[in-house]
């Protein structure tokens, strides 16, 4: 035991210097986020301690619970619908077929993609008179959408272009678990008359459990830190229909400079967040045994 | 007759799935190549007639792209270095301590919100001087590009036969220049793999820039998206600066699609 100890101990020094640039970039800036929240702090003039008030401010904010609910519902869609079709496309490319290769990558260059640019485009295309969704809706006979345009269609809207962006990731992640699935349980199967749809029930879908775990997870956290298409495409607009927990935290801290109050929405987003993933991780591990 | 018609209804679904990610980058394209009157007609005019380069030669001539460009190099190029720099030898070190703590620390710093870190860092910044540099913004960069490369190293070192480093360390080699000299070339398909991943995700970064960036300092995404803001509807040279911005990283992705794919499996790694 302890020569091995030793034997690790010797290692430390390649970790030191990237141990450094986390203290200084990551775990600096969560201690210092702790301490200006309990500050009325404004960017560029005066501060004053305060304590818990800014918390306290929080949980009576409507605007904040807003933010949240949005937040909520947004990420609710924004996995969803990736999973189901993430699931769906890494079936199809789990196949064999020509030009498997380059139909994958074609798959996955949304994800690739610089989001501000993707986000640009489809900005225009959600335009309500002159974007090109709305002539494709009418040439199917469907009645013209606002898109971002109206409060009431504007989260399924955006919810529409990270499931264009992010479904790539979900693809990826559970192909590899695809890949790696024994072949014994479907040669049982097949001579026991099973259908196929009965050996992607009970074979395939129990076996791919912990990936699909692992791809709700990642969705689940990047769901949730969405900012960079919001914000080009809305800036949380109409009015706040579309303000979720990042942007309100934008705006009060780089708009309206409550840095200090800003502190204290990223320790309680930062909060659920952790509890969020600590939860998720448990149930993989229960998915594993 | 049933095997046909099984194939082609599989070769629809195909085409399903990778027509809205076809569409929209060629809905991009055929933007930043027509005329204004034919970006706002209706209905919609889909293959550009006359092609036009206006829009492109348009964005060269003004908004400083050249020196936003140059931005987004000097910040996507130096992020990704010294993430390599320090990253490489530390998901050494945590392979080999089997430090599973310390990479669990990274993971943490992945699920973070990117927002989360801009406000103790921009005053940070404010109060070193650092304001109006590019060093915020490669400082801050590396927030994404280190646990990227940690992470992916880390998987790469772990998969490596620890007999040649043995060997090396037998014979009286110092545990640096087993290092050095053994696992690095050995991990050369790793480092590949976590440079292409960073400088991606760092060239694509937003969020930081927004922030942090002044008017000399802008990234390529901050400064497009500037041009959206201030000009309503001009979608020519718009789409042309948008095209312009995710071109290399498009082409990369085109180029190094199995690096990418074994990267973003390996952890499931993504930027902020």
């Amino acid at each position: 035991m302890t020569s091995r100890r030793n034997y690790a101990r010797r290692y430390v020094w390649f970790v030191v210097p990237a141990a450094f640039a986390v203290v200084a970039t990551i775990l600096f800036p969560w201690l210092f986020t702790i301490y200006v929240s309990a500050f009325d702090w404004r960017l560029g003039g005066a501060r004053e301690w305060v304590g818990f008030a800014n918390y306290t401010k929080l949980f009576t904010d409507e605007r904040f619970g807003w933010a949240m609910l949005r937040t909520l519902i947004y990420t609710a869609m924004a996995v969803v619908f990736p999973l189901i079709l993430g699931l769906a496309a890494a079936l199809v490319f789990n196949q064999k077929f020509p030009l498997r290769g380059l139909a994958r990558t074609v798959f996955i260059l949304p994800m690739m993609a610089t989001p501000v640019a993707v986000a640009l485009v489809w900005t225009m295309m959600f335009h309500p008179q002159l974007g090109v969704l709305n002539w494709l809706l009418a040439q199917v006979g469907i009645p013209p959408s606002m898109w971002v345009y109206s409060p009431d269609t504007v989260i399924p809207t955006l919810v529409v272009v990270e499931v264009w962006h992010w479904t790539p990731l979900v693809m990826l992640l559970i192909l590899g678990g695809l890949a790696s699935l024994p072949g014994d349980p479907y040669e049982a199967a097949k001579i026991d008359g099973a259908t196929p749809l009965q050996c992607f029930w009970h074979i395939t879908l129990p076996l791919l459990a912990p990936y699909i775990v692992v791809a709700l997870i990642i969705r689940t956290i990047d769901a949730l830190k969405a900012f960079d298409t919001i914000y080009v495409i809305t800036q949380g607009g109409p009015g706040s229909a579309s303000e979720t927990i990042n942007i309100f935290l934008y705006l009060q801290a780089f708009a309206f400079y409550n840095v200090g109050y800003a502190s204290a929405v990223v320790v309680v987003f930062f909060a659920i967040i952790l509890a969020l993933a600590a939860l998720l991780m448990w149930t993989r591990q229960r998915v594993r045994v | 007759m049933r095997k046909l018609l099984g194939r082609i209804g599989f070769g629809l679904s195909v085409l399903v799935l990778i027509s809205p990610a076809i569409l929209v980058f060629l809905w991009m394209l055929s933007l930043s190549m027509k005329t204004e009157l034919d970006n706002t007609a209706f209905p919609p005019v889909f293959i550009p007639n006359p092609v036009t380069w206006s829009n492109y030669a348009e964005v060269f001539s003004r908004n400083d792209f050249f020196l936003y460009a140059w931005n987004s190099v000097v910040v996507s190029f130096s992020a990704t270095g010294i993430a390599l720099l320090l990253g490489v030898p530390a998901g050494y070190g945590i392979a080999k301590m089997r430090a599973i703590r310390l990479a669990g620390l990274i993971l943490i710093a992945r699920i973070t919100p990117g927002l989360s870190y801009l406000i103790p860092l921009f005053l940070l910044f404010q109060w070193l001087g650092l304001t109006g540099t590019l060093w915020p913004i490669i400082i801050t960069h590396l927030v994404i590009t280190l646990p990227i490369v940690v992470w992916v190293m880390i998987s790469f070192f772990e998969g490596l036969p620890a007999e040649l480093e043995e060997a090396a360390l037998v014979d009286g080699a110092t545990i640096w220049q087993a290092f050095r000299h053994v696992a690095m070339p050995l991990a050369r398909p790793g480092i590949t793999v976590a440079c292409i991943l960073s400088f991606i995700f760092s060239w694509n970064n937003f969020i930081f820039a927004v922030v942090l960036a002044g008017r000399e300092t802008r990234t390529l995404p901050v400064a497009v998206n500037n041009m959206l803001t201030f000009e309503q509807i001009s979608w020519g040279p718009l789409s042309a600066a948008a095209l312009l911005v995710t071109a290399p990283v498009l082409i990369l992705t085109l180029l190094a699609q199995k690096q990418i794919v074994a990267g973003l499996t390996a952890g499931g790694v993504k930027g902020a």
